[in-house]
């Protein structure tokens, strides 16, 4: 091996191999063999019977993914994480933007203490929070109907009535990731030069007026990148539902995911999974694409 | 005058908003300390009439939760150290060393990063019955040690390092293990520290991986022990927020002491080019 | 003070001394008995009385200890087919028997024919006819009954009283006058009967109960559209649609036996289980207000569900024989009549009935009469699943998204493609099976 100080790589040729392999070989045994592996296992019916004996398994094309279309459980599942996401995603860029806002307001103290204490929920074990949750929205005991009532509203069956366990679970899932994007957000508006804000006061313009010809048209980029991960985020919605509702009250919290792993690993129909995994990357993939254009479009207004 | 309502305006909107966030933390804490069936009263209390430490001690007497724990323990940990190693190597290779299709194989990762994992979980699951890895630590561990986002936070920061620097000490004969032992990786530690703690943070928290290759009772980690015994115990609120403190508590405390890295963490991921 | 290590060859001769002495230590003690240790999974309370019982088992066989493992009901299905995905199958393990068929069509359970041959410990006519056929799949025996399990009506003696009744009726148009009488007494705020909806079982009571069965065919295709489940889910619909019945999960009960109690139901389709909750959960001045009775029928005295749960051995056990010892001692009647005081699960053998507690309770009568009156369900690996998606579909119905006729002409086609594969895989074996003639 030459030891001349060749920076077009000559003495550094080979050496890169022995120090990316490890770390490529887990992820490809790992995640991209698995992908693939799904893929494949798309195309099949795998289920109980081949469980028992491979001989059992049948290739059958598209069809997992023809009978997912027509079935009404995958449809209520998607409705639900929809819902989910319509809910959740406005409410979550409005938590996270606001509180960016107030935090790197010039007016405010102590910076630190409130990001962090916005931020902890972030960091929580979800199973744990849930939990906590599932107590505070109890019908009878639970101190938000506690609230609700004091304020002489009526008390909400929370995770009972179907219209409002979606909701129920919006406000767990807002209040655990809003601090993420709050962090991004924060890093943004923090970049924003000083001067553009001078020249606008200097234009007689107000904090509104700030806020909208200034600080959101150059934090659009920033609010697509913290959109699009919300969005993809909140589409792979499992957990909470699982913990707290467990699909109810009558399947109106099933999500997507919530239905791949009951058809996966509650009742075997493996290779159905797997399509159902597929859609669930396909129609993420789409809302990313679209989003971006989205961004694009209004950043060329 | 104006401007001292603003200042009250927004720096109390700002501690309500912090007290809202923090108040289920806080009263899980008060929660788990209160003597059983205390919580199911109305009105729902606040504090504890008489605190009390049994259900921790039931926790760990009766319900193996020092078991559960030590599995967090393991796993997160192995994560952790391995997902370094591996990470801070490829990360390093590909931003400074030459490979043949460095470029090409690291588009194909950054593609791979809009996956999402719960794809995999399924043939995951068939890969590792077969490696008869079904319900082991090593099981848990070695797809969380697989991370592309790893190797992309290594490289973006390993992309500053000035190339005058390496190339120096190849000249004075140094292997290239050599050089990335005692030049390159004490300059990677403020990310590697980041990345140290995304990924334990992330394998401690993870719960439906484990869910499915843990299957055995004594190798579960905490959150999967926890929503078991949550679906087993529904009646004893107490219990369940004892068992949800302790599995808080750890990397809450580990966050308070190494935010600034981990904070830092995610902005260096978010600049994703 | 040494310092190991001084040189490189002193740490090494350290070591292997220190693993020499080992070794010889080892082979000079007397060798330790080997002990067998058998893991046994049960679930819920079954699992938590066992520790109760186990030690008479342990001291009769010093040579085996059994380690329990219990497992939550509702995660239970989940864990065990993840436990044979994965080879980490325990030796012996309580079964719903619903499940066998599941477990059966994976090829991990041990058939238990031989050995109940040889037994002397277990006599096959000593059990409830009924039960001894959930334990069979395609002729062949892979599990023994532990406990029975079949629900009837609980109810409150002194409201049916009160409502011009002295004992439940025997059929389904007595028993809906009754609670019709019952629901004009208690007034729009109460009801006459609880049926929670998320529970499939008393559904499949009143299916089981008509005269066609829910799957024809052998199990290939649906029967749902049939006259006889119309009848079942029409009069499940019923008790909702006349407010009989309260349109709610149990989870929206919170406290079952206090709303009994109250007089908020007054009839509750249940298990053996409950009588001791009631017993428990009641206050004293209720105590002799509430008794069980058979279930009542179409037309007469009705079928209940063959319920309960078995004792099964895993193909993959490296304990058969100990495992099949412990399955013995917990299948005589002695033990049987201790884990019922314990648990109140009903003993599946008759000569389990005859003394001790269970012979005096009065509210065991009942089942002793029912479990003589047991239809087994379908044994497809797929039933678990098709009773899932009828609760989904009757709470639909009871709702009034959907009318019965729609609803059963919509589940039957959604259970014939469920069991689509089953009818390939039946195909299969019956070409190869002329194949090879």
């Amino acid at each position: 091996m030459s030891r001349r100080p060749d920076k077009q790589g000559f003495s550094q040729a080979q050496s890169g191999w022995p120090f990316a392999a490890p770390a490529l070989l887990l992820i490809g045994v790992f995640f991209l063999l698995p992908v693939i592996g799904a893929l494949l296992l798309s195309f099949t019916d795998f289920d109980l019977y081949a469980l028992a004996d491979i001989s059992n398994l049948r290739l059958v094309g598209l069809r997992n993914y023809q009978t997912l279309l027509i079935t009404p459980m995958f449809w209520k599942a998607l409705g639900n994480t929809t819902v989910f996401v319509i809910l959740g995603v406005p409410l979550s860029l409005i938590a996270s933007l606001g509180t960016a806002l107030l935090v790197n307001s010039r007016l405010t103290r102590f910076k630190g203490f409130f990001r962090t204490a916005l931020f902890a929920p972030v960091v929580t074990t979800l199973v744990a929070v849930a939990l906590i949750w599932r107590y505070m929205l109890h019908t009878r005991y639970g101190l938000i109907n506690y609230l609700l009532t004091h304020l002489g509203l009526p008390a909400i069956d929370w995770l009972g009535d179907p219209h409002w366990s979606m909701p129920a679970i919006v406000l767990l899932a807002v209040w655990k990731n809003f601090g993420y994007n709050m962090i991004i957000l924060l890093a943004a508006l923090q970049n924003i030069p000083e001067d553009l804000y001078e020249a606008a006061r200097l234009e007689g313009a107000g904090a509104w007026h700030c806020l909208r010809r200034v600080t959101l048209p150059l934090l659009v980029p920033t609010l697509t990148l913290v959109s699009i991960l919300t969005v993809s985020g909140y589409f792979q919605l499992f957990a909470e539902p699982y913990v707290m509702t467990q699909g109810g009250p009558l399947q109106s919290t099933v999500s997507v995911l919530y239905f791949m792993f009951e058809q996966g690993f509650k009742w075997w129909n493996l290779g159905f999974a797997s399509a159902v995994a597929f859609v669930l990357f396909a129609l993420i993939l789409v809302l990313t694409m679209l989003q971006m254009r989205l961004a694009r479009r209004l950043g060329e207004v | 005058m104006k401007q001292r309502a603003l200042i009250w305006l927004v720096n109390g909107s700002l501690t309500l908003l912090a007290l809202l966030t923090l108040f289920p933390l806080l009263w899980m804490v008060s929660v788990a300390l209160m003597p059983t069936g205390a919580s199911a009263s109305y009105p729902p209390p606040l504090l504890p009439a008489r605190a009390t430490l049994s259900h921790f001690h039931d926790l760990f007497a009766q319900q193996h939760m020092g078991r559960y724990f030590l599995n967090s323990l393991i796993v997160a940990t192995s994560a952790t150290l391995l997902a370094l190693l591996l990470n801070a190597m490829a990360g390093y290779a590909f931003a400074k060393l030459r490979f043949g299709g460095r470029d090409t194989i690291y588009a194909v990762l950054l593609a791979g990063l809009l996956i999402p994992a719960q794809v995999t979980m399924i043939p995951l699951f068939g890969l590792l019955k077969v490696m008869g890895l079904v319900n082991s630590y090593a099981g848990a561990v070695l797809p969380s040690a697989a991370s592309i986002f790893g190797i992309f936070l290594v490289r973006q920061y390993a992309l500053a390092i000035p190339e005058d620097l390496l190339d120096e000490a190849r000249i004075d004969g140094a292997s290239e293990w050599r050089i990335f032992r005692s030049v390159v990786l004490p300059l990677l530690v403020p990310i590697l520290v980041t990345l140290g703690i995304f990924v334990f943070l992330a394998t401690w928290n993870d719960f439906m991986w484990p869910l499915i290759v843990l299957t055995g009772r004594d190798m579960q980690t905490l959150p999967v022990a926890l929503a078991g015994l949550a679906r087993e115990h529904v009646q004893d609120n107490e219990m369940m927020m004892a068992g949800a403190v302790v599995t808080v508590l750890p990397v809450l405390a580990l966050f308070l002491v190494l935010q600034r890295f981990y904070l830092r963490g995610i902005l260096l991921g978010s600049i994703k080019g | 003070m040494w310092r190991i290590g001084i040189t490189p060859w002193t740490g090494g001769l350290v070591r292997s001394a220190t693993l020499a002495a080992a070794v010889l230590l080892g082979a000079c003690g007397p060798s330790a008995p080997k002990v067998e240790v058998i893991h046994f999974w049960a679930m819920g309370v079954e699992a938590e009385v066992l520790a109760r019982l186990l030690p008479e088992f342990e001291r009769t066989h010093p040579l085996v200890k059994v380690e329990i493992q219990q497992l939550a009901w509702t995660a239970a299905h989940e864990k065990l087919l993840t436990a044979v995905a994965g080879d980490a199958t325990p030796d012996l393990c309580q079964l719903g028997n619903s499940w066998i068929p599941e477990l059966v069509a994976l090829k991990a359970l041990e058939p238990l024919a031989d050995q109940l041959a040889h037994s002397r410990a277990i006599q096959t006519d000593d059990y409830f006819p009924g039960v001894w056929q959930t334990n069979t799949v395609d002729g062949v025996l892979y599990a023994v009954p532990w406990y029975v399990d079949t629900r009837l009506l609980f109810y409150r003696r002194d409201l049916l009283k009160a409502a011009g009744f002295d004992t439940p009726a025997q059929t389904w148009s007595g028993w809906l006058a009754q609670l019709k009488a019952i629901k004009k007494m208690v007034g729009p705020q109460r009801y006459a009967v609880l049926v929670p909806l998320n529970e499939f079982e008393p559904l499949q009571i009143l299916a089981l109960e008509q005269s066609e069965p829910m799957l024809r065919d052998d199990g290939r295709y649906g029967n749902f559209r049939s006259d006889s489940f119309r009848r079942a889910l029409a009069f499940y619909r019923e008790l909702f649609a006349q407010s009989l019945a309260p349109t709610m999960t149990n989870t929206q009960i919170a406290n079952v036996w206090n709303e009994m109690g109250k007089g908020f139901f007054s009839f509750y389709i249940s298990g053996p289980w409950n009588i001791g909750e009631f017993k428990r959960r009641l206050p004293p001045e209720l105590q002799n207000s509430w008794m069980t009775a058979p279930m009542p029928g179409p037309d007469g005295p009705g079928v209940s569900n063959a319920g309960g749960s078995s004792l099964v051995i895993f193909r993959r056990s490296k304990h058969q024989q100990s495992a099949w010892e412990l399955l013995e001692f917990l299948s005589t009647p002695a033990i049987q009549q201790r884990f019922y005081e314990l648990t109140g699960d009903l003993p599946p053998r008759r000569s389990s009935w005859q003394s001790g507690a269970i012979a005096t309770d009065p509210y065991t009568q009942a089942f002793r009469v029912q479990l003589e009156r047991l239809r087994t369900f379908p044994q497809v690996p797929e039933w678990e699943q098709i009773m899932q998606e009828m609760r989904i579909m009757a709470e639909r119905v009871v709702h009034g998204q959907q009318d019965v006729d729609t609803a059963v002409t919509a589940f039957d086609a959604q259970v014939d493609a469920m069991l689509a594969k089953r009818r390939w895989m039946l195909a299969r074996q019956q070409s190869k099976l002329a194949a090879s003639r």
